[in-house]
């Protein structure tokens, strides 16, 4: 007469494979998951609350550490709800710009979820390689805004300033030669542009070296074909987006669907899954990272051929240049009070959503017609993933939790906010 | 842009008519406002009839109206004192009333459209209980699941129908609903490590609240006022 009991573990919140401070009470039957419950908020630090209590400008820098991993694409959503209620358009050759630095992040980011969604399943290499080309589009992050993470470089008007003409070189030190060093500046003798273009160059042969490691291993394939699998049907009624749609079969992209900036001039193709699992997801975003790389050698062909201004020519909202302000007293007095107090919105309501690499990433503002917003809602692609985890992982067995919190892409500093 | 709106206004209008309300958008979006008793039904209708379609609900938002439209300081004219920065925010407003301002907590549904391709804002105001309370969408679309908890977590609002409503940002054993405009932004406690005994303890908040910028509303005759908020908080 033994009765079988279900039994309660805990799984996080400083568990490596949780992606940060993911805290999952999981129901076992023996190794079978019952049930699912995440515990989130470890890392809340209410920035839409703090967003209320500042000037619009002064929460870019809030945005960016929203989903760190790709910081310009979540200041891209939130200048864009700004924009929206300004009713300002920017400049074509800011908005080449953002979206080839949108295109940046999102290889960025895929990078990241493969190399540690590698990981967590058991391939060690593949977390090596990907570091390897995600150092390269640090450094055009630092090229172009000084900082290798958090950028604050989209401003509402446009990108805070042009494309470097020369990028930053490795110094000489006892540590390394001359020869290698010269080998390491080899890409980095022209411009941001051309460090980019040389990128671009090598990185589809690197996609194919992922590949190589993952898209056939028979490892790889155990532990990620039919786990987790979501038909199209509940993706749209669990509220998912981006890669985690897409890989159910539903062919939804807002670059092409609703586009914003210039992606309707942009050649790209859509990936799509069939059966909705680990694998399809994976194979989604591989090839999404092939498709990007697409889309930076045509903004990169444009930029080189079209100067132009990168920040809106209206003082209400964009700060005048410095050298104007040193004679000229309009200019002095517009940067006065942009810097106190900022620029008043007009009463409304928009809500601007951009694809971002997880996802649809909505920004909500209500304005009263106030130099700081009256509420800021985020809608994080990863909080309506992770919504998901229990129906996702029900069934399975308890290492393949590890393999659906990785193929959900999940960040918290999006998904806690 | 509008065109596809416009349609959908027309249809809208026809079929719920005096049910909901047109907000009109300074950046056109399409906004209704529907009756809390009519939620459950006008919902239904969105997702289910093949003309509106609303197969998915992206986003679930709690708003507090308390402070709509009041500035902190109005600098139209010179004043005598300025505004320093360790001026007092406007007074923490108490929730001693047992009734809201019927206009004061609001649920803003973003509804998606992948079939015709389209967006639509449904705003449900949650009337004058305390605390406020308004019919869950859960059934209807399973992804306000997580999104109700956060309104709930961070407003209060009470979702009648929903199957496990816990709090999900906030602390364990929080008190307090923390995005309400009434709540401080610093927070009533902070945690300190007690050396005496040897463990993690909550104490009141210890920083003082400052305001660096204040919050101003200027007149700005470029946003004409032709568009404004036809319904008054």
């Amino acid at each position: 007469m033994t009765e079988i009991q279900t039994y309660t573990m805990n799984f996080g919140p400083q568990h490596p494979a949780a992606h940060g401070v993911l805290r999952l009470i999981l129901e076992l039957d023996g190794e079978v998951i019952h049930k699912a419950d995440p515990h989130i908020g470890l890392l809340h630090r209410a920035t839409e609350k703090l967003a209320e209590s500042k000037p619009y400008s002064q929460s870019i820098g809030y945005m960016d550490r929203l989903d760190y991993v790709s910081m310009m694409c979540n200041e891209h959503g939130y200048v864009l709800a700004i924009e929206k209620l300004l009713g300002i358009t920017v400049p074509i050759r800011a908005q080449y710009i953002r979206v080839m630095f949108d295109e940046i992040t999102r290889i960025l980011n895929h990078l990241m979820w493969l190399g540690a969604h590698g990981l967590d399943i058991g391939a060690m290499t593949i977390f090596l390689y990907c570091f390897r080309e995600r150092e390269d589009l640090m450094d055009c992050y630092e090229a172009v805004s000084g900082t290798r993470m958090h950028a604050t470089y989209y401003r509402p008007g446009g990108v805070y300033r042009d494309l470097p003409d020369s990028m930053p070189k490795y110094q000489q030190s006892k540590f390394r030669s001359k020869k290698e060093i010269d080998r390491m500046n080899a890409n980095r003798n022209g411009s941001l542009l051309d460090f980019i273009e040389a990128f671009t160059d090598k990185f589809p042969a690197c996609v194919d070296e992922y590949e190589t490691l993952l898209t056939d291993n028979r490892i790889w394939k155990q532990r990620t074909v039919n786990i987790g699998v979501v038909t199209p049907d509940r993706a749209m009624q669990l509220g998912f987006s981006g890669p985690m749609l897409r890989g159910s079969g539903v062919e939804w992209d807002l670059r092409k669907k609703q586009p914003y900036e210039v992606y309707d001039q942009m050649d790209f193709d859509i990936p799509v899954g069939t059966n909705g699992d680990c694998y399809d997801r994976y194979l989604v975003r591989v090839e999404e990272m092939r498709q990007s790389n697409r889309i930076v050698r045509q903004c990169i062909n444009w930029l080189r051929n079209h100067p132009g201004p990168v920040m809106l020519d209206d003082y209400k909202v964009v700060a005048p240049k410095r050298i104007e302000m040193k004679d000229d007293m309009e200019s002095l007095i517009h940067h006065f009070k942009l810097f106190t107090e900022g620029y008043c919105v007009p009463e409304g309501e928009s809500y601007a959503a951009i694809e971002h690499p997880k996802g649809e990433f909505g920004v909500y503002i209500i304005s009263d017609g106030a130099n700081k917003p009256f509420r800021v809602k985020i809608r994080a692609a990863g909080f309506a993933h992770l919504a998901a985890m229990s129906e996702m992982v029900e069934g399975h067995m308890l290492a393949d939790v590890v393999a659906v919190i990785g193929t959900q892409d999940i960040v918290f500093g999006e998904v806690d906010r | 842009m509008s065109d596809p709106y416009e349609t959908l206004a027309a249809r809208l209008d026809e079929r719920f008519g005096e049910q909901l309300t047109f907000i009109p958008s300074i950046c056109g979006e399409l906004t209704i406002e529907v009756d809390r008793e009519n939620l459950i039904a006008v919902a239904t209708a969105l997702r289910n009839e093949a003309v509106f379609g609303f197969e998915m609900l992206m986003d679930v938002c709690g708003v507090d109206y308390l402070s709509y439209g009041s500035s902190e300081w109005t600098g139209s004219s010179a004043t005598e004192t300025g505004f320093s920065r360790g001026v007092e925010r406007e007074a923490v407003i108490l929730d001693e009333a047992d009734e809201f301002d019927p206009r004061r907590f609001a649920v803003v549904y973003h509804l998606l459209s992948l079939q015709h391709n389209i967006r639509l804002r449904m705003r449900v105001f949650t009337g004058p209980d305390n605390p406020p309370i308004i019919k869950s969408v859960v059934d209807i679309w399973n992804s306000a699941n997580w999104f109700e908890r956060e309104a709930f977590d961070l407003f209060g609002i009470l979702f009648e129908g929903h199957p496990d409503l816990r709090r999900i940002l906030t602390d364990y054993g929080f008190i307090g609903h923390p995005f309400r405009k009434d709540f401080p932004l610093i927070g009533n406690v902070e945690v300190i490590y007690d050396a005496d005994k040897g463990r993690v303890v909550y104490q009141p908040v210890s920083i003082e609240p400052r305001t660096l910028v204040p919050k101003v509303i200027r007149d700005d005759n470029r946003y004409t006022a032709d568009l404004k908020r036809s319904g008054d908080d």
